[in-house]
């Protein structure tokens, strides 16, 4: 036998366009909202005006009575066949968490929440007939923001006798880690520098660009759930352990998803009362939201207030950090609503050498929006608060914000490092990242330029920001998170078919919404094999072919699932060998397997992989021992996390008569081990960084003192667009760290931009002023916020006051009061 | 996001569409570019039972010269304003405006008329239009009649334009030769203006001669800067010599405050972008 072609070049490393993307792009795909099933009806939900309200009654005669609506359903006509919205990961074994009805039947704990379902033969009658609906509301006090929420003088849920729902502590002192930090800050007083800083952390709402919806099909045996979901795998497992529907009869399919930043990382109240509606008549329903809907009541992130304190001796060594967060659940505990912030209790050491740390999370219940998951999880906030912090340790000591770190950092010959919060970091260079960003971004230069603006007192001043990150990424080895109580393991799943024409259909359990897996996967795939790059096929997202698999989610798909893609991929070769060694009538010692092809040494005798699985199709010939068939699978449970990192440099301008802060310039230098396709990896930089940026300048979820939401449409709520952007120097090290926990050596990516980005933005623009008697900006920095900073001190207020209205009930040309208008605060005239 | 259902005409000609008007009274809307009311339509803030559509009555389309003034159809696009050279030439101040309007998407839908007669106060084209003294033709049952634009903008998203009329036209005096700049303060690009200044100068010998000022986003209404503009006669055309002028842009505005600003945030900037208009449109 001979080749059938020749071997392919290295695919590992090339910048290919993504295969998935024109489908992607024209939409001439199947998302979630494109399918229609025979006989489908559509559902539109009834939700609460009021942030927290008993429901006094609910009438729904005159939508029963509304043109081809076949069913109007409150909470009350449901029973335990709803199910509930579970949380998976209690943060304490004394959390207090309210049940989470998908539809309660008697309160509503947060505007937005679902009250009733209408179901119509087409989604414009069923949503005309939602207005018929009359629910009678009886208004109940309402508690919104952390600080109120503390008081417990206004309960989210009275029953619960209090707001606050888990205390999580993790102390260095006490876990053996490192030293006692109260020790070190009362040292630090008498005889050092102590830090002490209240940051906000707004509250973001992931937006991603397709909203959520769900098809439900009851017919045949199984039942099907398609959603536009980041976890399908999870969902399947949440519907059997609360519906009551056995596992084995639920199908779930992720079927193209546009997005999710963490937001479709959700069992949601919507999913299950489709699935319910759908079980109940026994007809295919179909519920998409709409975006005003997904703004309001899709799981919002961020929220925290963190309370820090840093001690250092006077020449600026970090001697410890103390953390407090209040964090916001919102009304509920939604799926890891509170484990969150936990995540980010690994984090605030970050890249440094902190001899003692303690770190206490309180949880806290309001009656808004629950949050859950964001692009980065934890880790960003973390980020922010330790960068933040060690910009004014460098000005405490007088010294650069460079000069500083590189005090505290690990040093490059220091890996393998354990830090103080008990994590080994295995790799890193931060030397390297930050002597190649600097480079890039001409960093002298840009202080000489701040330095000469400065001088000649300029109304446009220069501010660079520094933000030297790290992360914990590949969630997650089961094992801690056992240790942690979270209700999973963080393994994954993949298996390698070799088909009868030599095709290669690869199944992984992490189910893709955008990051170009398919193409990523089939170079990891068609390099390993030695086949070419487009014989290899990527199945995901539906558990009737991956039937096993935990998701995407915590940059977890290449460095967890894409290790079970080598191994898998390995366990072929072996079987492929065995098969060779039999048709060349060889020892499998004198085989050697390169460019997709088994040779006997020193001969001309060979085999491709491709025609061995022709041949085990056939079975016509193969070894006594071994079945016919290369397929195989792996599980991989990762051993550790894994520890990516960069240096990120960021200029900004900012008009100190406005408060208008302008891009400058913006360089990372990301070390995330061996990169598989370039093209991809900048792609998730990019936009990682735009979505980090905008919580720096722009993104916030604003509630008035009811609980309704005021920035709810893109006209308040700032997204922004490449027009909003600069062009950025994404750059990495000529030698990466690379993991050495997985066989490629690789590194998360797909939060690191987020990560890394909203402190080195907020630096720069506190830089640019810090002359000017600024220490603190809040976020988002907003040109009021920065203009205020620079006049009257503070951080520039609170985000207050109504959103704009722009669009009359009337529509334009008429005479009408406009809703929404605020008082002028402050006006003088 | 499904609008209620409506029923929908597009007449061929403004009588046509003054007596669809007039049949469907308070519950018909009058749709332009479409570019506020659908978003209106779609979340359901306005159910009404018919939209008449302008869109298929090519009179209202295009611009025109007359003499001491160019006269711009209501049904004009913003796209068709930006790239007209009337409005390059005799109205640059609604040139430069209209290059800050929304996106290039928007600019193609929307249009000159339906955006005055939307009378939103953060709407780009109601300062150009105020500062420029433009005229409004507004036909009814009764015939037309011109309003001027010190008397179209009434209130928030109120006109002269009655329930029963419509506005077919804007006449704008020439204003050829004269310097111009939009000066519109937003956080992002696809923003309306937190504050907008829209400043047109005639400047002779190095000093400013005539000026003229409106203010987006400052009140109810599109607002003119008179104290400016007459402060501003004889000023040298430079920020020095306009910074004493502007700094009473904010007299006796009552601007909103929101997420984006609070009003005396609101009138510091207009300060600042009326001292930064005046000076660029001057050449100083």
């Amino acid at each position: 036998m001979t080749a059938v072609q020749d071997a392919p070049s290295q695919e590992i490393g090339r910048d290919r366009r993504r295969k998935e993307d024109q489908r992607l792009i024209t939409g001439r795909t199947r998302w979630t909202d494109n399918i229609t099933l025979p006989g489908m009806l559509h559902l539109a939900m009834v939700r609460s005006p009021f942030a927290h309200a008993t429901i006094t009654s609910v009438d729904t005669e005159a939508a029963k009575a509304a043109p081809n609506v076949v069913a109007v359903l409150s909470g009350k006509d449901f029973g335990e066949e709803l199910g509930a919205c579970i949380n998976a990961w209690p943060i304490t074994p004394d959390q207090k968490a309210p049940g989470h009805s998908p539809m309660p039947a008697d309160r509503v704990a947060f505007a937005g929440e679902i009250v009733a379902v209408v179901v119509a033969r087409t989604a414009a009658e069923a949503r005309d007939a939602a207005e018929l609906v009359d629910v009678e509301y009886d208004e109940q006090p309402a508690v919104i923001g952390i600080k109120k929420a503390l008081e417990d003088s206004v309960l989210a849920h009275p029953d619960l006798g209090t707001n606050k729902s888990a205390l999580w502590v993790f102390d260095s002192g006490e876990a053996g880690t490192g030293s006692d930090v109260e020790d070190a800050i009362s040292k630090a007083r008498s005889d050092g520098i102590v830090i002490e800083r209240e940051f906000r952390q707004q509250r973001l709402i992931p937006a991603f660009m397709e909203p959520r919806s769900v098809v439900v099909d009851p017919t045949g045996e199984q039942m099907t759930m398609y959603s536009a979901t980041q976890i399908p795998h999870i969902l399947r497992f949440a519907l059997a352990a609360t519906t009551g529907v056995p596992e084995s009869k639920i199908r779930v399919i992720a079927p193209d998803v546009g997005g999710g930043f963490g937001g479709k990382l959700q069992t949601t109240p919507e999913e299950w009362i489709a699935w319910a509606v759908g079980r109940r008549l026994g007809r295919p329903v179909k519920y998409t939201e709409t975006r005003s809907e997904s703004l309001m009541a899709a799981h919002h992130g961020r929220d925290q207030v963190q309370t820090l304190t840093l001690a250092a001796d006077k020449d600026g060594n970090v001697t410890g950090l103390k953390v407090h967060l209040d964090a916001d659940l919102g009304a509920y505990v939604a799926i890891v609503g509170g484990g969150v912030p936990v995540l980010g209790a690994f984090m605030f050491n970050a890249i440094y050498k902190f001899p003692s740390y303690r770190f206490e999370c309180q949880t806290v219940l309001t009656n808004t929006t629950f949050t859950d998951a964001y692009r980065g999880a934890g880790r960003p906030e973390a980020t922010y608060a330790i960068e933040r912090l060690m910009d004014d340790l460098a000005t405490a000591v007088g010294v650069d914000p460079l000069e500083i770190r590189e005090r505290n950092w690990i040093k490059h010959e220091e890996f393998p490092f354990t830090t103080v919060a008990g994590l080994e970091y295995d790799s890193g260079n931060y030397e390297a990242a930050t002597a190649r960003a600097k480079e890039v971004f001409g960093y002298d230069e840009l202080r000489a330029e701040q330095q000469r603006r400065r001088d000649a007192g300029d109304r446009v001043q220069l501010g660079i920001g520094v933000s030297t990150f790290t992360e914990m990424c590949g969630l997650a080895p089961s094992r801690v998170l056992g240790s942690l109580d979270y209700g999973a393991g963080g393994w994954e799943h993949a298996s390698v078919r070799m088909l009868a024409t030599g095709k290669v259909e690869v199944v992984t359990g992490a189910s893709a919404h955008g990051q170009g897996h398919e193409t990523a996967f089939s170079q990891i795939v068609a390099d390993r094999l030695g086949v070419p790059f487009e014989d290899v096929e990527i199945l995901h997202g539906d558990t009737q072919i991956a039937h096993k698999g935990l998701d995407t989610y915590g940059s977890r798909s290449l460095v967890v699932g894409g290790e079970a893609l080598v191994r898998a991929a390995d366990k072929v070769i072996e079987k492929a060998k065995h098969l060779a060694a039999h048709l060349l009538e060889a020892s499998e010692d004198d085989l050697e397997f390169a460019g997709g092809r088994f040779s006997v040494r020193g001969t001309d005798s060979g085999v491709a992989i491709q025609e061995l699985s022709t041949a085990a199709f056939a079975a016509h010939n193969y070894p006594e021992d071994m079945e016919p068939s290369l397929d195989a699978e792996a599980t991989y449970d990762p051993v550790n996390f894994n520890y990516p990192h960069g240096t990120h440099l960021c200029a900004m301008e900012v008009d100190t008569e406005t408060g208008e802060v302008t891009m400058r310039k913006y360089t990372c230098c990301d070390d995330i081990g061996n990169i598989i396709n370039p093209l991809i990896v900048s792609g998730q930089v990019h936009g990682g960084l735009v979505q980090g940026i905008a919580q720096a300048l722009w993104e916030e979820a604003v509630h008035d003192e009811a609980g309704t939401l005021v920035s709810g449409s893109f006209v308040d709520y700032l997204l922004p667009t490449a027009a909003d952007t600069i062009s950025f120097d994404v750059v990495h090290t000529d030698q990466p760290s690379v993991c050495t926990t997985n066989t490629l050596g690789t590194k998360g990516v797909g939060e690191a931009g987020t990560i890394a980005s909203t402190p080195a933005v907020v630096n720069a623009v506190v830089d640019a002023v810090r002359h000017l008697g600024v220490d603190d900006i809040q976020m988002p920095c907003t040109p009021e916020r920065v203009w205020r900073a620079i006049n009257s001190g503070g951080k520039g207020g609170s985000t207050e006051g109504a959103a704009m209205p722009h669009f009359g009930d009337d529509g334009g040309g008429g005479n009408q009061e406009m809703p929404g208008t605020s008082s002028t605060e402050g006006a003088g005239a | 996001m499904i609008p209620a259902q409506f029923d929908y005409v597009a007449p061929t000609t403004v009588e046509d569409a003054l007596a669809a008007l007039a049949e469907h009274g308070d519950d018909a809307k009058i749709i332009a570019g479409g570019q506020s009311l659908l978003p209106v339509l779609r979340m359901r803030l306005n159910a009404p039972e018919t939209v008449i559509d302008l869109g298929r009555i090519d009179t209202l389309r295009g611009v025109r010269d007359d003499g001491d003034a160019i006269v711009v159809g209501a049904m004009t696009t913003h796209h068709d304003v930006l790239t007209n050279d009337l409005v390059k030439e005799h109205a640059a101040i609604v040139h430069h405006a209209v290059t800050e309007l929304a996106d290039a998407q928007i600019r193609h839908r929307g249009t000159f008329g339906g955006a005055l007669a939307h009378a939103d106060p953060a709407g780009d084209m109601g300062a150009p239009a105020l500062a420029l003294g433009a005229e409004f033709v507004i036909a009814g049952s009764e015939g037309t009649r011109t309003v001027p634009a010190s008397e179209f903008f009434v209130d928030l998203f109120e006109t002269a334009i009655g329930e029963d009329e419509i506005l077919t036209e804007v006449r704008i005096p020439k204003h050829t030769g004269w310097g111009a700049s939009y000066e519109k303060f937003v956080r992002i690009k696809h923003q309306w203006p937190i504050v907008a200044v829209a400043a047109t100068v005639r400047v002779e010998g190095g000093t400013i001669a005539e000026a003229r000022v409106g203010l987006t986003n400052m009140g109810n209404t599109p607002l003119r800067a008179t104290a400016v503009e007459e402060a501003l006669v004889g000023a040298q055309a430079s920020e020095d010599g306009v910074r004493e002028a502007a700094s009473k842009a904010a007299d006796g505005t009552n601007p909103p405050a929101d997420l984006n600003g609070d009003s005396d945030y609101r009138k510091h900037l207009a300060t600042v972008l009326t001292r930064r208009a005046v000076a660029k449109a001057a050449g100083g």
